[in-house]
């Protein structure tokens, strides 16, 4: 499996080869490649269907560039983005690690930010801040895991396909948001339904001086948290067993019906943290109809990462900037966002397709990709 | 509640529930040919969007129904490509594959369409209908089910084709050896990969010409992101028929007639915002889903890529 290679290199063909001598930098690299290869490629061929639509790639990808890492504003805005992308990720990794494909992360982040944009504005006030953010924030988590609990149990009964199941939940939930949002917790004061807001002194606290928000701190703890769990800890390695190989995880007499419960709980819950940690960081309000639909970005970008969760934090950033710069290259060079998701497309065809080359070499016995299936 | 039982509000429930029912039953359809052959084709929702924009570029430029039909029905099948060339001929994953069919499709036929209309949604003329003679004159049902476009019952008849070719030919029985078990259909010298292939082009040519007929008969518009989750509706159609086309239909019609409801809820003079009533098909589904979970209800080579002399 893939993501053994990035924590224990593969010794063993180094040292049938003899050649090499340090097999450990030597599969880093290798890795490091695998993520960059399908990335570049489909910067390559999205740049040339640009060039086909009448647009400069070049000088589109220089402004995506600019605008979204090396300007000031730009980075703080990409920074301060990771924080949502980089939970939904860990949220993601869980999950997928597990070999269960929970596809309505939509759903759940959206409705965890309902719950969060309610919450916080009707408590703050009776109590301190810290704790109205942190019942907030929890809240968000349970709504989360709550939501991800039918799909759950249907799978760990009945074996039911929880791709559709947490896809039909997905849509059910972001519809059932914009009810809320519309029916029980409009603001009156508003012309545009949306939640009361809560003020700015009253969300997440900022970083020294900057617009980023601490959420982004307890993104990056939930990231290398799930990093820790799912490979050093017996909880992880009961998930990794799960979905490496469901027969053999009953073999092995662990309980595989609660393990999947288990696993889902915890991913949709990070998940729904994400959407608590945008509404009280960012927006202190969710607008009806609002819907970032994360989930067909971060999906990839957990594929890419090969499930690790060091290089997911470096793909999110990459992401974060495209996505920010996209949006200025919108309205300045005419180019819509939806761009990006014609990237996001392209690097995962590409990905699989060297995930294939590489697995026609006999050394590579499994894949992420080989592993979910 | 007697307004929920005027004339008015009936023929908008029945006409509304098959007008919302056939794009997902054109998608159903295709989807239930590539899961009997082992080929779960999550992507449908990218293939009716492109079929969804290249119809109605078409009809937009010719005035041409037919023709937009037709253009929608081959930009599925291009958008099915991927998953022929990538999941049946190299076998790589296809959720992975269908994911990013699906995304891929939504970001291009978005890109497209602002760089042909920029932030214009320009409407085309109402889609010709065909009154059934004789049919079409009985009070009520006349309206609601028989005068529709001729897609409408062409839809229908393709659920009772494909009846009989599941049923009654080699097409059929090739289809289903290809899901239920590979191996045997190639020691018969029949080409598993081809006969996937086929599905999987079917399927996008379907699904394409749902999206068409949603586009320029359903809605006269194009909007990025149309489709909202019609082809993952049409995937679980596929998984409760259970193979079955005519469960297909049925479906079709009740996931329509969810979604004609807002609509005809207006005509009776009842306000319900659109998203409660964007809840019903869905809500039913996980219903359904829940009560029926016992059953298998999937052929066992579903998702899995077929490799000869493997295992």
């Amino acid at each position: 499996m893939t993501r053994e290679e990035l924590t224990e290199p593969d010794a063993g063909s180094a040292v049938s080869s003899g050649a090499v001598h340090r097999p450990a930098l030597r599969a880093l690299l290798a890795a490091v490649l695998r993520v960059l290869a399908p990335i570049a490629l489909a910067l390559i061929v999205g740049g040339l269907a640009l060039e086909l639509l009448g647009k400069d790639p070049l000088a589109y990808y220089g402004f995506v560039l600019e605008r979204g890492l090396l300007r000031f504003g730009g980075l703080e805005e990409t920074v301060t983005r990771m924080a949502p992308l980089l939970l939904i990720a860990s949220g993601l990794i869980v999950a997928f690690r597990a070999g269960l494909w929970n596809l309505g992360s939509d759903g759940q982040f959206l409705l965890a930010a309902v719950t969060a944009a309610a919450l916080a504005p009707a408590l703050s006030g009776a109590l301190p801040r810290a704790l109205v953010l942190l019942i907030a924030l929890l809240a968000g988590a349970l709504v989360g895991a709550l939501w991800s609990l039918l799909p759950a149990l249907l799978k760990a009964r009945f074996g039911l396909n929880e791709i559709i199941t947490t896809l039909m939940m997905s849509f059910l939930g972001v519809s059932l948001s914009n009810v809320l949002i519309k029916l029980v917790l409009r603001d009156p004061s508003t012309t545009v339904p949306q939640t009361q807001s809560l003020p700015v002194e009253e969300r997440l606290p900022r970083l020294f001086h900057t617009t980023v928000h601490s959420g982004l701190l307890i993104a990056l703890v939930a990231v290398i948290g799930v990093h820790f769990v799912m490979t050093r800890t017996a909880f992880g390695l009961r998930l990794q067993v799960l979905g490496a190989n469901r027969d053999a995880a009953v073999h092995a007499g662990l309980e595989v019906g609660r393990l999947i419960v288990a696993a889902f709980t915890v991913s949709a819950a990070l998940i729904g943290l994400g959407g608590a940690v945008e509404v009280l960081g960012v927006w202190g309000t969710v607008r009806a109809d609002w819907n970032p639909a994360y989930g067909s970005l971060v999906v990839p970008l957990v594929f890419l990462a090969r499930l690790n969760g060091y290089a997911v934090i470096a793909l999110t950033l990459f992401f974060s900037a495209l996505m920010t710069g996209g949006e200025s290259a919108a309205r300045r060079v005419g180019v819509p966002q939806h761009y990006v998701l014609v990237l996001v497309a392209l690097v995962l065809l590409f990905l699989a397709l060297i995930e294939y080359l590489d697995r026609r070499r006999p050394a590579r016995a499994q894949t992420v990709m080989g592993s979910l299936a | 509640m007697s307004a929920l039982f005027t004339h008015s509000f009936l023929i908008a429930l029945i006409a509304g529930a098959v007008t919302a029912g056939v794009p997902l039953l054109l998608a159903g359809l295709g989807e239930q040919i590539s899961e009997k052959a082992g080929v779960l084709n999550i992507g449908i929702e990218g293939m009716m969007l492109l079929g969804a924009y290249a119809g109605f570029v078409a009809t937009y430029a010719t005035g041409s129904f037919g023709l937009g039909f037709l253009s929608g029905g081959i930009g599925g099948a291009l958008a099915a490509l991927p998953v022929l060339v990538l999941c049946i001929r190299l076998g790589l994953n296809q959720i992975v594959i269908g994911i990013a069919v699906t995304v891929g499709m939504q970001g291009l036929t978005a890109l497209l369409h602002y760089f042909e209309f920029s932030r214009e949604y320009p409407r085309l003329p109402a889609a010709p209908v065909w009154v059934l003679p004789g049919l079409g004159q009985i009070p009520v049902l006349g309206k609601a089910l028989f005068s529709h476009n001729a897609l409408v019952y062409a839809s229908v008849a393709l659920v009772g084709l494909l009846i009989w070719v599941f049923r009654e030919t080699n097409i059929g029985l090739d289809l289903e050896a290809a899901g239920q078990k590979p191996a045997a259909l190639d020691a018969a010298g029949v080409d598993v990969l081809r006969t996937r292939g086929a599905a999987v082009l079917a399927t996008g040519f379907l699904s394409g010409l749902g999206g068409a007929y949603l586009s320029i008969v359903g809605a006269g518009i194009f909007v990025p992101f149309m489709t909202g989750g019609a082809g993952y509706i049409g995937i679980v159609l596929a998984m409760l028929a259970r193979g079955r086309p005519i469960w297909v239909l049925l479906g079709a019609m009740l996931f329509g007639m969810s979604l004609a409801l807002t609509t005809a809820l207006q005509l009776a003079g009842i306000d319900v915002p659109t998203d409660v009533v964007q809840m019903l098909p869905f809500v039913v589904v996980m219903v359904v889903l829940a009560a029926v979970a016992r059953h298998s209800m999937l052929p066992p080579a579903l998702g899995l890529p077929y490799a000869r002399g493997e295992r």
